[in-house]
């Protein structure tokens, strides 16, 4: 019997993703009823639940995709892939209202420019205090502070090493993660509470990931504004850090 | 029919990636850019020409909003498949280069969102009452 099941849940794995995603949100939501009495909201719960699984997945597996790297929770991989990722993102759009959207579209612009140019400056100031000179290890780690997209496409662009690379990579995982786990809490702090403010938050966080799911967890009507920002910051990164970033660190450093 | 809203959002999705695409091309950076902004612009620019000319039939919009509401648990599913255990190996520089960064622009949203305040955002707040999503 169990092996039958075993059988079924691997042929059909999006499907199995769907129930097994299911119940991780229902325990969610009892969670953050009988233990925060509603104030965290479920998704958040159900965030943190799914990163656990995925430390759980990896260090099981010494894959990469976390949970996904075991057999019968392989349809979450397709599930969290990049492909259902925007195509929700894009769906959650159509609550979007147009005139509030346009009124913050100069502040989301400046939004984008400072969330590329902060971190940046943030990551190479911290990999020259620990003794990087070199302005291509310099670049690919200010990049991956941007997001953890940026920072391949940086190094591979200046011809970083792939140590440098990795720890670029991990950084930005790092950041997307934080950015997770942190926005929740810090709503009230940032004022997440207009579209506005979601639009400001969307371009200065950065990572997609990061910020879908920071404002999932903490106002779902925010989420496409705040989207609708980010997803130019992985296209702006990519587009400053091999070029203008690189040749003022190279200026800098070099 | 659900399908058809479900059509439009794929139509909107494809044309918005194939034009980040191109616009990466076009300006030498090797990623798509802002290609699911573009199909949200897009998306929204079919929801009122369509809405307009009263093309939008109630199981036409169940066919996007379905997807719109997928997209919690899809993002559930994303952070069970990060490679958590490789951000926590990065070690120190990769921690406090990305807790530096946040940091400082979690100060600067905060900042940006306080000094950009108006009338129109309490009038938001008042007709959107913050309840707990799902």
């Amino acid at each position: 019997m169990l092996q039958f099941f075993r059988h079924a849940i691997i042929e059909n794995g999006l499907l199995a993703a769907f129930a097994f995603v299911g119940a991780v949100t229902w325990l969610s939501n009892v969670l953050a009823t009988r233990l925060t009495k509603g104030r965290i909201h479920g998704s958040a719960f159900a965030v943190l639940i799914g990163l656990a699984l995925a430390y759980w997945g990896g260090a099981l597996t010494g894959g990469k995709r976390g949970l996904a790297d075991l057999p019968l929770f392989a349809g979450v991989g397709l599930m969290g892939g990049a492909m259902f990722r925007d195509f929700t993102i894009v769906a959650t759009a159509f609550e979007v209202d147009p005139v509030l959207a346009k009124k913050a579209g100069w502040l989301g612009a400046l939004s984008l420019f400072l969330g590329t140019v902060i971190p940046f400056i943030v990551g190479v100031v911290i990999a020259r205090a620990w003794g990087y000179t070199d302005p291509v290890a310099l670049t690919t780690i200010g990049a991956g502070a941007v997001t953890y997209i940026v920072g391949p496409v940086t190094g591979a662009a200046i011809g970083a090493t792939s140590d440098v690379m990795a720890l670029s990579i991990a950084t930005g995982v790092v950041k997307a993660i934080l950015v997770m786990i942190v926005t929740p809490a810090l709503a009230k702090f940032m004022r997440l509470t207009t579209p506005r403010g979601a639009m400001v938050f969307g371009g200065l966080a950065g990572t997609v990931s990061g910020v879908s799911a920071g404002l999932a967890a903490t106002d779902r009507r925010l989420v496409p504004y705040g989207a609708l920002v980010a997803t130019f910051h992985t296209g702006l990164g990519c587009l400053m850090g091999p070029s203008v970033l690189y040749l003022a660190v190279k200026a800098i450093f070099g | 029919m659900v399908i058809l809203g479900t059509a439009l959002l794929s139509v909107c999705f494809l044309l918005g990636v194939t034009l980040g695409d191109i616009l990466g091309k076009l300006i030498g950076v090797k990623a798509n850019v802002g290609g699911v902004g573009i199909a949200m612009l897009l998306l929204i620019f079919a929801r009122l020409f369509l809405g307009r000319r009263e093309l939008l039939a109630p199981p036409t919009l169940a066919g996007v909003h379905y997807w719109g509401a997928m997209y919690i648990p899809v993002v559930v599913a994303m952070a069970a498949t990060q490679n958590t255990l490789a951000a926590l190996r990065g070690g120190r520089i990769a921690l406090l280069a990305a807790i530096g960064s946040v940091a400082l622009c979690v100060v600067t949203i905060s900042v940006i969102n306080r000094l950009s305040r108006d009338a129109s955002d309490d009038a938001w707040e008042a007709e959107n009452p913050n309840t707990p999503p799902v």
